[in-house]
């Protein structure tokens, strides 16, 4: 039985919770089962953020993440905050806009501009959270790319689908450049 | 009708003798609220009777309608889950001082602003029987009480000019003494589609009056006669003439949208769009 | 397979508004409170749609006031909440069990007292749900651990809510409520609805609480010419207020009787692993998931490990209970509180085997290693 553990994390507002919705969605439409839990504080938004996703092939007792397999930075304080949560030979995904400070870790690291990804693609910042899945999905092959664009476009409002569209092929296309380099 | 008839009709008679004490105008106001009922000509089948707690509370209980007796101040909140079930249904609440303006002040208010097709009929005696004669917001500053021996400190509220300003469409003010006017002040209330709102100034002889050096009902509705100015009289008076006296009749009246209509036009709004 | 449409995800809050709508409600009243405003709004977008009635009131106490107005006046009714405004609907619910309407209480537990962490998970609730209100009353609550079983646990609620004229309280708490789960939702048309027996005598000599068969009074609606009296005043099968304590008695007795005397028992648990089972565990709603995997890893490493489930805080499953700790060596009972079932279980146990509690009141969930680290601990004393 696979199972796989994520949790993206970052400042309240930057749509990670909705993100971990979709992955989640996303990896039901593959058939596997998924539970999705979150934390926020007071504030709507600013505040600290954190969406948690299991996928498994199998029943997921514990909803909770403990140390995670993929981590998705997106605020420093977070990344300070779970980074020591990852297994060692987990993933960890920061937004450099947001992240300045990686720490050292023994597994996979990706460093990518995801938030100046967003704006530069789309014109809008909004949908960091879609280029993130993007990417996150490119890099770990966690769901299908038909599953999360499937997920994206039933979760956005209808006239955002192109929008995201276009954030979610950002996304996949940075992840493409990176493994590529990382082939070469 | 008459008094036998309308005894058959509107109330159990099994139930009868009332608890209320020998000269308290509750009985008074139950007979109005009942000649109301028949004056407006209501439905008595789709009609429910809803109180919360104290004396005034215990009317529908001796009153053949639907009839809910629910927490203390609380039965503006109750009638508005019956209303809201059933809109089709006539709903009345009976309360008294204590019950809809100090514990139950907050749904007074609300129940108000939301403008819900209720007829409220508040049993004013200005203070609490049920529970042996303490101040509600109601007394009057420095009357005494059980719990007001030096008498009481707290400002009194003006109730029917604060369901107005919380947007009550129909507002009124009667008293035990002035009967016929009374029935008349409750029926046009049960006519008026909205928030309706009739203050009913009682006697309680019991407590308030042995407190208060008013030992006896007669005083007390004596009292009553001559401190009430009807509204058209009042409008010729100066503020200052009208100290110490208190206003009756029709104070208030509008029409605005009622709150279970509007609702039923989000009910049509809702299944349309599924389509 | 990157389109299957079989399941779908969604909290337990969104589920329970599902079961709501399934299960026939038609009214909401309640009051904007973390965690379980979800419920409310979408109960708010639904409820139109089936021709209900939604109304957020001006306090927690008016909104369970509304719902047992709404529910005399026929229709099925329920209000959503967490702890604070919990406590503030207590007196009403009282009522409610007093002058036997019909209602659905739902809880998000979150972690308190007083205002404590409104967006942190606890299981602090439960024995408020038994107590809150003063007054020997009876109540059914029920506490689901996962979404699908929000669903049909909040089903339950209003069957049972029905069929015996109770309040009945359904506990999430935060992890449950706020969740999200792939499941598979029945078709409505498949879901058992269960609906009040309305009475057939001529309203003449009608006895609005005189009991059917079940101990349970036929139930009118207001409107239905019935001319029927409700009160919360101690009364007797005419609905009238009685002064008498002999009536008062035979109230309150058949108030717990029906709920008792129903067949099938109203009091259930989940069993798991329990037929050889040495050390069991006693969790209820989240917690539970943890201790089912704490117990199968327990079983992987050899310990003959069992999970007993209260789906039904109350009634507690005592006979479950009790015939489990007749054949186990010892029972941990992990809770998000600092011990509520831990206490029905030392009860119901009657000294029959050793009580180990596990506490947390970090806000956290208690984890799989955390119970699996108890029962390791307690299997090297057993052996």
């Amino acid at each position: 039985m696979s199972t796989t553990e994520v949790r993206l994390s970052g400042f309240g507002g930057q749509g990670l919770i909705t993100a971990g919705i979709i992955l989640a969605e996303a990896a039901i439409l593959d058939g596997k089962n998924a539970v999705q839990s979150q934390s926020y504080g007071p504030e709507a938004r600013g505040g600290a953020s954190k969406a948690e996703v299991i996928i498994s092939d199998g029943d997921i007792e514990y909803p909770k993440v403990g140390d995670a397999d993929v981590f998705l930075a997106m605020s420093q304080a977070a990344c300070d905050k779970y980074a020591k949560a990852l297994r060692p030979s987990g993933v960890l995904i920061v937004d450099t806009d947001h992240v300045k400070n990686v720490p050292a870790f023994s597994g996979k690291t990706y460093s990518v501009p995801i938030t100046k990804i967003a704006v530069r693609e789309t014109g809008k910042e909004l949908v960091a959270n879609i280029v993130a899945l993007g990417v996150l999905v490119g890099l770990t092959g966690l769901v299908s790319r038909e599953a999360l664009e499937t997920a994206v476009l039933d979760r956005v409002p209808p006239k955002t689908k192109d929008l995201n569209k276009q954030a979610l092929a950002a996304g996949f296309a940075a992840a493409e450049e990176i493994l590529g380099k990382e082939g070469e | 009708m008459s008094i036998e008839e309308l005894l058959e009709r509107y109330t159990r008679r099994d139930k009868l003798p009332h608890i209320w004490c020998p000269g308290c105008g509750n009985g008074i106001i139950m007979g109005a609220v009942i000649r109301a009922l028949d004056q407006a000509g209501v439905d008595q089948k789709k009609t429910v009777i809803v109180s919360g707690i104290g004396c005034s509370s215990r009317a529908p209980g001796y009153m053949k309608f639907d009839t809910l007796h629910t927490t203390h101040g609380r039965a503006l909140a109750y009638a508005t889950g019956v209303k809201l079930a059933r809109p089709e249904l006539k709903v009345v609440v009976l309360t008294g001082d204590g019950d809809c303006a100090a514990i139950g002040g907050n749904h007074l208010i609300h129940a108000a602003r939301r403008n819900i097709d209720l007829t409220v009929v508040v049993f004013n005696n200005d203070i609490y029987g049920m529970t042996g004669g303490q101040y509600s917001p109601l007394t009057p500053q420095g009357s005494y009480a059980t719990t007001a021996p030096y008498g009481t400190v707290d400002r009194n509220f003006d109730l029917c000019e604060l369901v107005k300003a919380a947007g009550g469409t129909y507002v009124a003010r009667g008293t035990t003494y002035h009967t016929r006017m009374l029935i008349d002040l409750i029926s046009a209330g049960l006519g008026h589609k909205g928030f309706s709102f009739i203050e009913v100034v009682s006697q309680c002889p019991m407590y308030y009056g042995r407190k208060n050096k008013l030992a006896s009902a007669v005083a007390m509705l004596e009292w009553q006669k001559e401190h009430a100015v009807p509204v058209k009289a009042a409008a010729k008076l100066t503020p200052e003439q009208l100290k110490g006296k208190f206003v009756i009749g029709e104070l208030h009246r509008e029409e605005a949208p009622e709150y279970t209509e509007v609702y039923a036009e989000v009910v049509a709004r809702a299944r349309g769009e599924e389509k | 397979m990157a389109n299957d449409r079989r399941a779908q995800l969604l909290s337990g809050n969104e589920a329970c508004v599902r079961g709501a709508l399934a299960a026939g409600v038609r009214f909401f009243a309640g009051y904007p409170i973390t965690p379980s405003t979800e419920i409310a709004e979408g109960l708010a977008a639904a409820l139109p749609k089936v021709g209900g009635t939604f109304i957020q009131m001006e306090d927690e106490i008016a909104s369970m006031g509304a719902v047992i107005g709404a529910s005399l006046a026929g229709v099925k009714a329920m209000t959503a909440t967490s702890g604070p405004g919990f406590s503030l609907k207590q007196e009403n619910i009282g009522f409610a069990a007093m002058a036997e309407v019909p209602c659905v209480i739902v809880d998000v537990q979150r972690y308190g007292p007083s205002t404590g962490l409104p967006t942190s998970p606890a299981q602090g609730d439960i024995m408020q749900a038994r107590w809150g209100t003063h007054g020997d009353h009876p109540i059914i609550a029920l506490m689901p651990a996962s979404v699908r079983e929000t669903f049909d646990l909040t089903v339950e609620a209003f069957n049972l809510a029905e069929e015996l004229r109770t309040p009945v309280i359904l506990l999430l708490d935060e992890i449950v409520g706020h969740m999200r789960e792939r499941v598979e939702l029945p078709p409505d048309e498949s879901v058992h609805v269960v609906n009040r027996t309305k009475p057939v005598e001529d309203p003449e000599t009608f006895q609005p609480y005189k009991p059917g068969p079940n101990l349970v009074p036929p139930m009118p609606a207001f409107g239905d010419g019935y001319h029927f009296h409700v009160t919360g005043l101690a009364h007797d099968e005419s609905g009238f207020p009685t002064g008498r304590g002999q009536d008062a008695d035979r109230l309150v007795r058949r108030l717990h009787a029906k709920i008792q005397n129903r067949k099938p028992p109203v009091a259930r648990a989940e069993e798991w692993q329990l037929e050889d089972a040495e050390i069991v565990v006693v969790a209820a709603g989240s917690v539970a998931r943890s201790a089912r995997a704490a117990v199968r890893e327990a079983r992987v490493r050899g310990i003959k490990a069992g999970l007993l489930r209260p789906i039904t805080a109350w009634p507690f499953p005592e006979n479950e209970v009790r015939e489990a700790a007749r054949r186990a060596a010892a029972m941990i009972v992990p809770e998000l509180n600092l011990g509520q079932i831990v206490r029905e279980v030392e009860r119901v146990s009657g000294g029959e085997t050793k009580i180990v509690p596990l506490n947390r009141i970090d806000a956290e969930l208690i984890t799989p290693a955390e119970i699996l680290e108890r029962i390791q601990e307690v299997a090297a004393h057993v052996d």
